[in-house]
């Protein structure tokens, strides 16, 4: 590759750093690294990395606190990675503007894959054509649905949801973000009603809706649509 | 000019006795903590004091000392003035009083300074009212208290023990004063001394200030005469101070013999004003003897007006501040009561004053007071001190007094009268030796309310009246036959006998039943507060027993890491600005506010709630009727205070030994906790330490198999040890009850599927199948909890039950609540161990190794946390049962108006 994609970590833990490196430069990706907030900023401005990784115990700052100061003049994508597993954090983090988040521990496979989630959607928007994730096509062009080729009937409601899905493919979408998308308020009656959609759309896109394998729920957090590959698995 | 003295500084050497020893430890200490206190003292105004204070000053500012002045009194002298230049000053404080503007030293800047040595001009000062102390020498000495450093200025006049001479020779009064014991305090006194020919010189010359229109007064005042007799004094406290250096010194260097008197002096006080004289005559005196010193009362059980009782108080407050040891006697005659206190004692010399008595009086009772006193006294030395009556302050308290007397007399007369008249109609029914009858039995009636003066007074009426209006030959005192004049003479004696008697018995009943009430009173609130078991108990006995006996209102402001909080079983709610004072008192452990010198003009009393040990609180007590505090209503407070401290402390205690126990407890868990912990911490760890050197070591062969079978290995454990730590922070925020809920609506399906996804890797060794009610509900839940309650009975049922064993996890709603049943076909559990099961660290003896017996509790706590219920059992068919039983709101999963059409 001519132009490797370039990864910040900011972690102070340099084991953390160090077994981030083995396992990303043998993906080919070009590594940064900082140990403190301040350092990782300086970083991020100089070098314009594709995507950072941020760990929220930094000695000197608040990872939500560095995480928006860095949204101010940045779309970089950020992955969080943190060892509180507490609901509210997580949904600070991504309502803060973090793609996504791990809890450590975390494996070397799942983070990458989450890159790639990661650094596919910060690419600029094509033409929306059609998506295709396991059993599951969506033609965003002609706003139709179908199940290993059989087209499905789905409301307006229930379509927007999707679609947003597809749009945030791999990624957590936290209710949040869902509800005030979709329906413009997120008070906790609203939440009701995105439950009910989402079963219902699970019922018409999932091939067993009690355990489903495209639309997960992140409990406590909201949802993400899982990336498969063709034959269905991950 | 200037004579200057030191006291000596630290003592060393071996010490004899202990208790000097601990004198002199408690000396030393004290002073460190306190600052000093330098008094540069003269004999008179315009001596050069202040300018001498500052000068000093100056000196120790160029040594590079933080040297402020508070307060200084330059009386615009220009070459005074000077000498000001370059000192911090503390604003003074502008207070209006009657319309005038008064600048006073402000304590409160004082203390927010906070300098290493203040200045703080006449010493004697009193403040203005409104003032928190009614005395500048009180600023000082708070100002001491807090560390500060002070220089003073003082005039022999001013000194209490001396201001009673200083008027005898200037016939000026002297109205500010300063105890002796401020003086005695003072680690230095210098002395201020010119010639007294110069000072005429000066004040001649105007340099002397003097107020406006006060200057011809002052001309008295400044003749050769007094102004020797002042420098006398003033040379002869600073010369006494000196042997009292020396004798302190000696003592400490064990040097016997300089002083050893042996001499106790007593002195007999009473209501007269005249008494302040004799209080300072005989400290002067025990002063020069170096002895100790009582001041006794005698409670003779006369009646006593409100204002001689204010006066006795403050008589006795006045010898108590002077260093005297006050005791109250109760005793008819007060020769007896006193000469058995000499005894008791060891007195060896007694005061008292030289009273003007009655001389018929005294003859009755066989001699005035001080000759009886004489003749009982053996070997004690008595001292008759003359006194002369202060006219200012005599006459006020002698006339309330007679108005009642005179009320009493009055009503003898009536009474008297009345009956004779009454008697003097009823002539031809009665006999006149029958009417003697009757008039005894009024007499004896009036003695059952009047004093002992008002029935003699009556008897002595009734038997003249007898004599003249019944006895034969009426109308005349001339009693013809024998027989009679023996009946009128008998007549008299027993009416003076029954009437004196029945009123001395009725007074002593009267102070007993004072007595026993009071005695009563302390005793009910001591067993009250004996059985008060929390802080709450003990502030409403003690709002309620000071609110009964003093008709008053209570607060209790309790002590909370040295903050005074108001306990909200008070009855008296405090303003802001009060609560200043609280804190004040709690500081100081003072009294202040009402009826004490600090802030007097307060509504409130004051008092700190101490014992030996610390300051629990401070009492806060609002008189509703009471105009003054007497000694003994003082004592009684005093003693509710000190047993409300005591409660307090031993509450305090309780509640440090509560936390204690608790404490011991939770160690006892850490420690069950480690070691439970360390054990399991250590299995994983030593598994991947172990395959990890087994990879790197590159003389083992390894085949691929093998190479992926131990990286398999490391991974197993760091799975296993993240759900230790996974575990323990779960039950560590349990513990800390920092788990709270966030409840939202909820699709069960969304947590089994959730949960699903989590055992996938148990499933192949154990089945498990998740099963929904149909038409399930949304509930509103924490879906957090929830799934991690439900995650840990599978886990338990997974490790606890052979391979292959069917695990059934179920969700169904019964009435409102949503029941979540775990069931597995393994071997079921030993009905011992099911009560025990929720137990922290508590695992099922014999059970496979692998867990931290934390998993069951740690599902307890967030099912409690979600307001439900978790219990097990066996079932019937073999296999054990868990359930969750919780409480829900519901929701219909489906939307009604929600069927939009497809596209």
């Amino acid at each position: 590759m001519n132009n490797p994609i370039k990864i910040l970590i900011i972690d102070d833990e340099v084991q953390i750093r160090r077994f981030l490196r083995i396992a990303l430069e043998a993906q080919d990706f070009c590594l940064l690294e900082s140990a403190t907030a301040e350092d990782g900023l300086v970083q991020a401005a100089m070098h314009r990395p594709d995507l950072i990784i941020l760990d929220l115990g930094l000695p000197d700052g608040d990872g939500l606190d560095i995480l928006r100061k860095l949204r101010e003049w940045s779309e970089t994508p950020v992955i969080v990675l943190s060892v509180r597993s507490a609901e509210e954090d997580k949904i600070g983090l991504l309502d803060a503007g973090a793609d996504d988040y791990l809890t450590k521990p975390f494996s070397a496979g799942e983070l990458i894959a989450r890159i790639r989630v990661a650094l596919r959607h910060s690419a600029p928007h094509g033409k929306e054509g059609v998506f295709r994730n396991g059993p599951l096509e969506v033609d965003l062009s002609t706003r139709t649905v179908r199940i290993s080729g059989q087209p499905v009937k789905l409301t307006a409601t229930e379509y927007d949801l999707l679609r947003m899905f597809v749009r945030n493919a791999g990624k957590v979408l936290t209710h949040h973000q869902i509800l005030k998308e979709i329906w413009g308020s997120t008070s906790a009656d609203e939440m009701q009603y995105l439950r009910v959609y989402v079963s219902q759309l699970r019922r018409k896109i999932e091939t067993d809706p009690a355990n489903p394998s495209l639309i997960l729920t992140e409990t406590g957090v909201g949802y993400r649509l899982q990336l498969l590959t063709t034959d269905g698995t991950e | 000019m200037t004579a200057t003295h030191h006291e000596t500084g630290n003592k060393t050497g071996e010490q004899p006795d202990p208790d000097a020893l601990l004198s002199e430890i408690a000396s030393n200490t004290i002073e460190e903590k306190r600052g000093r206190l330098k008094v540069f003292f003269g004999m008179c105004a315009g001596v050069g004091k202040t300018y001498a204070m500052l000068q000093e000053a100056q000196m120790l500012k160029k040594e590079g000392m933080d040297v402020v002045v508070g307060h200084a009194e330059t009386h615009g002298r220009p070459e005074t003035e000077a000498l000001l230049a370059g000192l911090d000053r503390i604003p003074s404080r502008k207070t209006r009083y009657r319309g005038l503007r008064i600048d006073e030293f402000d304590i409160d800047a004082a203390l927010a300074r906070r300098p290493r040595l203040l200045l703080v001009d006449e010493l004697a000062h009193t403040n203005a009212p409104g003032s928190r102390h009614v005395k500048r020498y009180q600023d000082v000495e708070e100002l001491l208290d807090q560390g500060i450093h002070v220089y003073t200025t003082l005039n022999v006049q001013h000194l209490e023990s001396r201001s009673a001479t200083v008027r005898e020779i200037t016939g000026v009064a002297v109205r500010e004063t300063v105890p002796d014991s401020v003086l005695e305090k003072a680690q230095d006194i210098e002395l201020v001394d010119i010639s007294p020919s110069e000072l005429l010189k000066r004040f001649e010359e105007g340099k002397v200030y003097a107020p406006e229109g006060t200057r011809q007064a002052l001309k008295n005042f400044f003749r050769k005469g007094n102004i020797t007799a002042l420098r006398e004094m003033a040379l002869r406290v600073t010369a006494q101070r000196v042997n009292q250096n020396l004798r302190d010194y000696m003592r400490s260097k064990k040097i016997d013999g300089a002083w050893k008197s042996g001499e106790r002096l007593m002195v007999a006080v009473s209501a007269s004003p005249f008494s302040v004289q004799l209080i300072g005559w005989t400290l002067r005196m025990a002063d020069t003897m170096n002895a100790s010193w009582i001041a006794a009362t005698v409670e003779t059980g006369k009646r006593v007006s409100v204002q001689q009782s204010a006066r006795l108080t403050a008589n006795l407050r006045l010898a108590q501040e002077l260093g005297a040891e006050i005791v109250t006697l109760r005793a008819d005659d007060p020769v007896a009561g006193l000469m058995d206190l000499a005894s008791q004692r060891n007195i060896t010399q007694i005061v008292v004053g030289k009273p003007a008595e009655n001389r018929f009086l005294s003859w009755i009772r066989g001699g005035s007071l001080v000759d009886r006193l004489i003749r009982y006294s053996g070997n004690i030395d008595i001292y008759v001190v003359r006194g002369d009556v202060i006219p200012e302050t005599t006459p006020p308290p002698r006339r309330l007094p007679r108005l009642t007397l005179g009320g009493q007399y009055a009503a003898a007369f009536g009474v008297i009268a009345v009956a004779a008249a009454v008697l003097f109609a009823a002539v031809p029914f009665f006999n006149y030796l029958s009417v003697a009858m009757f008039l005894l039995f009024a007499v004896t009636v009036l003695s059952l309310w009047l004093g002992r003066g008002a029935v003699l007074f009556a008897a002595a009426m009734s038997a003249l009246l007898w004599n003249f209006l019944f006895i034969p030959p009426r109308y005349t005192f001339h009693i013809a036959r024998f027989e009679d004049a023996l009946v009128f003479c008998l007549y008299f004696i027993i009416a003076i006998v029954t009437g004196t008697l029945t009123s001395r018995i009725r007074i002593n009943k009267e102070a007993v039943r004072s007595r026993e009430s009071r005695a009563a009173a302390l005793y009910s609130m001591s067993r009250a507060l004996a059985s008060a078991e929390t802080v709450d108990a003990i502030v409403r006995i003690a709002v309620g027993q000071i609110g009964r006996i003093f008709d008053a209102e209570v607060a209790v402001f309790v002590s909370r890491k040295s903050k005074s909080v108001l306990h909200p079983a008070s009855g008296l709610r405090p303003e802001e600005k009060e609560e200043a004072v609280v804190r004040w008192v709690a500081e100081n452990r003072k009294p202040a506010g009402r009826f004490t010198d600090s802030l007097p003009l307060s509504e409130i009393h004051y008092r700190p709630l101490t014992t030996r040990r610390g300051g629990y609180g401070v009492l806060c007590v609002r008189f509703r009727k009471l105009p003054f505090l007497t000694l003994d209503q003082e004592t009684l407070l005093e003693n509710f205070t000190s047993q409300i401290a005591a409660a307090l402390e031993r509450e305090t205690f309780s509640e440090y030994r509560h936390q204690a126990e608790m404490n011991a407890v939770s160690e006892k868990l850490y420690q069950t906790l480690l070691n439970s912990i360390s054990h399991e911490f250590r299995t994983p760890l030593a598994v991947i330490g172990g395959a990890a050197g087994s990879l790197l070591d590159g003389s083992l062969k390894t085949t691929q198999s093998i190479h992926r079978a131990l990286i398999q290995e490391v991974m197993d454990a760091s799975v296993r040890l993240n759900g230790l730590v996974e575990n323990l922070l779960s039950m560590s925020r349990l513990e800390s009850g920092k788990v709270s809920p966030r409840p939202e609506w909820c699709d069960i399906a969304d947590c089994f599927s959730a949960l699903q996804r989590r055992f996938q890797a148990d499933s192949a060794q154990h089945p498990i199948t998740f099963d929904l009610a149909p038409d399930m509900p949304l509930v509103w839940i924490d879906p957090g909890l929830l799934e991690q309650s439900i995650a840990h009975l599978i886990q338990n049922a997974v490790q606890h039950t052979p391979l292959r064993t069917q695990v059934d996890v179920r969700a169904d709603m019964s009435d409102s609540d949503l029941v979540i049943r775990v069931r597995d076909d393994g071997p079921g559990l030993p009905p011992d161990s099911i009560p025990l099961l929720f137990e922290k660290f508590y695992r099922v003896p014999g059970t496979a190794s692998g867990g931290t017996g934390l998993g069951l509790s740690i599902t307890r706590g967030f099912v409690e946390c979600l307001k439900g219920s978790v219990s097990a059992a066996n079932l019937t068919g073999g296999g054990a049962l868990f359930t969750i039983r919780l409480p829900v709101d519901t929701r219909a999963a489906t939307l009604e108006g929600s069927h939009e059409q497809s596209d």
